[in-house]
């Protein structure tokens, strides 16, 4: 079973990337590469549709699969070729998609090796389609680990402040959580019984009659593990951890982000986080239900209380800055960490699980995606012009930009959760999801949204609104001369605000879907 | 000898030809160019044949032995043929400029005709399946690289070619003894005579092989083609040759003596001593091998300054990792039928890394040609001189260190998965933790390409040859890694031929 349509939309992006990076020669190219890029990442925002679209939700299961299980073989590595979409990955490409082509139109004005630049932006997108794709563990490992390269290049080489530095921190931080992965699924491998690197089980007729597959959660359920399914479990936590990331291993991230280039802190934020939040519900709650001597729901009360925690910490850590994005990076861990709340309403085995609260956690990856890509887009046109992203410094910008103020506060009003915006909705099915759940770590977390209102409200009113700061601010020929932003600015503005109000307005259109991949995860 | 003596020994031959072709148009024409191009295109000839006894295009398929039981042109040793050929293909396009260089253009065409009367040799040597055949096979592949390697007649290069003669003729003499010995107990010089005899001899409890005459014999063994395969402790020679021989001979001695020796010992391991009980014990002794060969390989490069030298020790941790794969038997595999994952293993890696060490070299001389430093150092800022190469440079680099989803990745996987199969769970985690160890080294080589300033900033290019040879080798490097298939499928066939598998 070939369809071809995952394999497409994965390597398209690499594929031009590096046609692009060997034959674009002379005076002229950089535009050439320009158009070329960004066309590469619309045909790919294309197909990205077409899988979310084409995926038949009266069906379900996983569908679009690409099979080639002679891609490794030998009977030793029992690993094949396989991509496929369910309810739960097909919206993250879709998120991919869209974000691609954001950060691709917002790369327009990049000017230094701007074929180097969009080799590498157009790898990075390739590598995270992959990973939400990529229904083999050591596939899917692979991809993980892709994303490095290109990352480390685009903050090491484009970013501003200390980039190799936060360049190096991102990658020892997120090679260490690899090898803790690595080791988890090695761990997983030499136990007697599994023996196979599928992460799911797909039967015989989704194949077109190929053998069926049984994945890892079937074989984990009745095998004997070698190592104990607790420190697998904690493997696998701690790759994500790092990645999503949660108290105390988050320390990269505001580095990272803040020194990136704009576009790279919109993939960062964008879609980055989310394989973490991914790998959570695909990984840590799809592998460990049914496994002997130790399940998720062990431990889902420490999920809940951890991610409530990293939920207060992120919040409060954010109001005290004074960088327009580090404050918005510091916000990323708060709202992440209501991803994990939501994976932590699978409740303890006693207790019953809440469906809404996983659902809410797969939508506020898809929200949070948009919602940050977006802010993070507009301190990138805000800094274009000011050059400086120091909030006191800053102050009646609103006069002078109002489209850019316009869209920095729906950003804004969608990251605290305001009705008719998409956040409130993912935030209020894990609020109502997992209080159903775990009530006290629930209710410490509702708080997180009042710290967001204070750190959103509080900084576009120093930034936008307000009187301007006498001494240090801008000059006044910096500021006379300020000017909003134009047609090019707001085109990828605009894709990244379209899903916020869309969602916002008609969430069954995401989360339908995501129904069905909970479900199937769920067992 | 017969008609089927000559089909079977056709690509040796043919590359014998070629080399006196070699020098013939060196004698006449005194050009090069010509020199290159006539080796360059001559070897289509034996790859030709060698293609030809896989597939059987022209003539049966030959399969069976030939001159008397002495060599043999079944599918293991026509792979290691194929890959040898392409690797010689490589380095003949990659010296193009070399040989015509000021200071070689007088013994360019003796040059080619080393490197050819060398591989010719390799050749024989994979398809050896006797020991005299071996031994005198292992001395015309290495005489020719001791006048490679000092070729140059400087002080630097003579030394190299001195050690590099001394030890190899000293590794020889082990390995003669141990042949020896293996005679002596068995009263037979042929492979699979010696496995037959080995089963029926009687045994000792408690002592390794059975025997006191056949594990000292497999230790003379092993250290001879340690020599050969650069593992620790017969590896010092390495960074001293690799230094002072010119880099195309370093490049093609780190890749195709490589290959060789370990086919030439997966060979005698598994024929000679192919049954279980003796399959355990050489498994634990290159389990060992290979956990020290890649911690000391990897611990030696670590504080390397010199690029030559690094890659010297790098070559020799990727030994180790090599090793893993031979270490991973049958016998003591974990339920899974699985038998030739260590085997295919091996030869995914061998390829891989080929063309992997390839790119890393040819880039290098291209490098070194220019700026005269192959100091770390030299490499600084080398993205913004030179970016083609650089990006060619770290690519291979990221793949010796077996970065996703490159063909060094993949090859330690296989590798490291065949070991887990076989029970080497240790092997695996000392295997893993190198490679953390590793990249510490292979990530300074890339910041000084990617991040340093250079200390000149004038651009340059290299010529069209050695970017093709090097472009061609990273191609290969990609693909594999992809699509491991493509290579494990004809290793699959190339270990069919092994008796016990």
């Amino acid at each position: 079973m070939f369809d071809g349509l995952l394999t497409i939309t994965v390597f398209l992006p690499a594929a031009v990337a590096i046609l692009v990076a060997l034959f674009a020669r002379g005076e002229k190219a950089d535009q050439q590469i320009r158009w070329i890029s960004i066309g590469a990442t619309v045909a790919t925002f294309f197909l990205t549709v077409l899988v979310f679209v084409g995926y038949d939700q009266d069906a379900g299961g996983i569908q679009m699969i690409d099979y080639f299980e002679h891609w490794i073989p030998i009977d030793a590595l029992r690993s094949s070729y396989l991509l496929g979409v369910d309810g739960l990955s097909a919206p993250l490409v879709l998120l991919t998609g869209i974000l691609g082509m954001a950060a691709a139109l917002g790369s327009w004005r990049i000017k230094k090796r701007v074929r180097e630049y969009f080799l590498w932006l157009l790898l990075l997108q390739t590598a995270v389609l992959g990973v939400f794709v990529s229904l083999d563990l050591l596939l899917f490992f692979i991809f993980f680990e892709f994303e490095l390269i290109p990352m480390f290049m685009l903050i090491a080489i484009w970013g501003s402040g200390r980039p190799r530095y936060s360049a190096m921190k991102f990658v020892l931080f997120t090679l260490a959580g690899g090898a803790f992965m690595l080791v988890g699924i090695l761990a997983i491998y030499v136990t007697p019984g599994v023996n196979t690197l599928a992460m799911v089980s797909i039967p015989s007729e989704a194949l077109g009659g190929a053998t069926e597959i049984v994945g890892i959660p079937a074989l984990m359920a009745t095998a004997d593990l070698v190592v104990p399914a607790a420190l697998i479990f904690g493997f696998f936590f701690i790759a994500f951890a790092v990645k999503l990331p949660l108290w105390p291993v988050h320390s990269w991230l505001p580095d990272a982000h803040t020194d990136a280039p704009t576009a790279v802190s919109v993939m960062l934020a964008g879609v980055l986080l989310k394989m973490a939040g991914y790998g959570l519900l695909r990984i840590n709650l799809g592998f460990f239900q049914e496994t002997k001597g130790f399940t998720i729901h062990d431990v889902s009360g420490y999920l809940a209380m951890l991610a409530a925690g990293s939920v207060i910490y992120g919040g409060i850590i954010t109001i005290r800055q004074t960088d327009m994005k580090r404050l918005i990076a510091y916000s990323s861990i708060s709202h992440m960490g209501f991803v994990l709340l939501g994976v932590a309403a699978v409740g303890s085995s006693a207790g019953h699980t809440s469906a809404a609260g996983l659902n809410g956690a797969a939508l506020q990856m898809f929200t949070h995606g948009t919602i940050t890509g977006l802010a993070f887009l507009m301190v990138g046109l805000t800094y274009d012009r000011t050059h400086t992203r120091h909030i006191p410094h800053l102050g009646g910008l609103w006069k002078k930009m109002p489209l850019i103020a316009i869209f920095f506060i729906i950003a804004g009003f969608g990251s605290l959760g305001l009705p008719a915006l998409s956040g409130f909705v993912s935030e209020i099915m894990i609020f109502l999801g997992t209080f159903s759940v775990w009530p006290t770590a629930t209710t410490i977390a509702a708080f997180g949204v009042v710290l967001a209102a204070g750190y959103t409200l509080w900084m576009v009113q120093r930034t936008f609104f307000g009187a301007r700061p006498a001494n240090p601010g801008l000059s006044d020929e910096v500021y006379d001369n300020l000017e909003d932003a134009n047609w090019v600015d707001m085109i990828p503005v605009i894709v990244l605000a379209a899903p916020i109000f869309i969602v916002g307005i008609w969430p069954s259109v995401v989360t339908d879907m995501f129904d069905i991949g909970i479900q199937a995860v769920l067992r | 000898m017969t008609v089927q003596d000559f089909w079977v020994l056709s690509p040796e031959i043919a590359m014998a030809a070629l080399a006196l072709v070699v020098i013939t148009v060196d004698l006449v024409t005194r050009s090069m160019a010509k020199v290159s191009t006539v080796a360059f295109i001559g070897l289509a000839v034996p790859i030709f044949f060698t293609l030809n006894l896989w597939f059987g295009w022209i003539g049966n398929p030959v399969d069976g032995p030939a001159l008397f039981g002495t060599v043999e042109a079944d599918r293991f040793s026509l792979f290691f043929k194929f890959i040898l050929l392409t690797v010689t293909a490589g380095t003949i396009l990659a010296s193009a400029k070399y040989i015509a260089s000021d200071r070689m253009k007088d013994y360019g065409g003796e040059f080619v005709s080393l490197v050819l009367l060398s591989v010719t040799g390799m050749m024989l040597l994979v398809s050896a399946t006797e020991l005299i055949t071996i031994y005198v096979a292992l001395e015309l592949s290495a005489l020719p690289v001791v006048a490679l390697a000092a070729i140059h007649r400087t002080k630097q290069g003579v030394e190299a070619g001195t050690k590099f003669f001394v030890l190899s003729a000293i590794s020889s003499a082990i390995l003669l003894y141990g042949f020896a010995y293996l005679y002596g107990y068995t009263g037979s010089t042929n492979l699979d005579v010696i496995m037959s005899r080995l089963a029926v001899l009687p045994t000792e409890a408690g002592v390794p092989f059975g025997s006191y005459a056949v594990l000292l014999s497999v230790i003379m063994i092993v250290a001879g083609f340690g020599f050969k395969m650069a593992v620790v402790p017969w590896q010092m020679w390495v960074p001293d040759v690799y230094q002072g021989a010119p880099t195309p001979v370093a490049a093609f001695l780190s890749v195709a003596s490589k290959a060789a020796a370990f086919a030439v010992i997966m060979r005698i391991m598994y024929t000679a001593f192919g049954n279980d009980a003796l399959m355990q014990d050489w498994s634990g002794l290159f389990a060992i091998l290979a956990a020290v060969t890649m911690t000391v390989g990897n611990m030696l490069a670590l504080s390397q300054s010199n690029i030559k030298r690094l890659l010297g020790y790098s070559t020799i941790a990727q030994a180790g990792y090599i090793l893993v794969g031979l270490a991973s038997v049958s016998a003591n595999q974990v339920g899974v039928t699985s038998a030739n994952a260590g085997p295919q293993g091996v030869l995914y890696y061998l390829a891989g890394y080929a063309f992997t060490n390839l790119a890393v070299f040819f880039a290098v001389i291209a490098i070194t040609s220019r700026t005269n430093d192959d100091s770390i150092e030299g490499l600084n800022g080398l993205l913004r001189r030179s970016p083609l190469l650089a990006g060619l440079l770290v690519f291979g680099l990221l793949s010796l260190l077996g970065m996703p989803p490159t063909v060094g990745f993949m090859a330690k996987v296989v590798v490291f998965g065949a070991a887990l199969n076989a029970n080497l769970t240790w092997l695996v985690i000392i295997g893993v933790v190198n490679t953390v160890i590793a990249a510490y080294y292979y990530l300074r080589v890339i910041r000084a390409i990617v991040f340093e300033d250079p200390a000149d900033d004038s651009k340059f290019s290299a010529d069209k040859p050695i970017l093709i040879a090097a472009g061609v080798a990273a191609v290969g490097a990609g693909v594999f890694g992809l699509a491991p298939f493509l290579i494990l499928d004809f290793a699959d066939k190339a270990l069919s031929i092994i008796p016990g598998l």
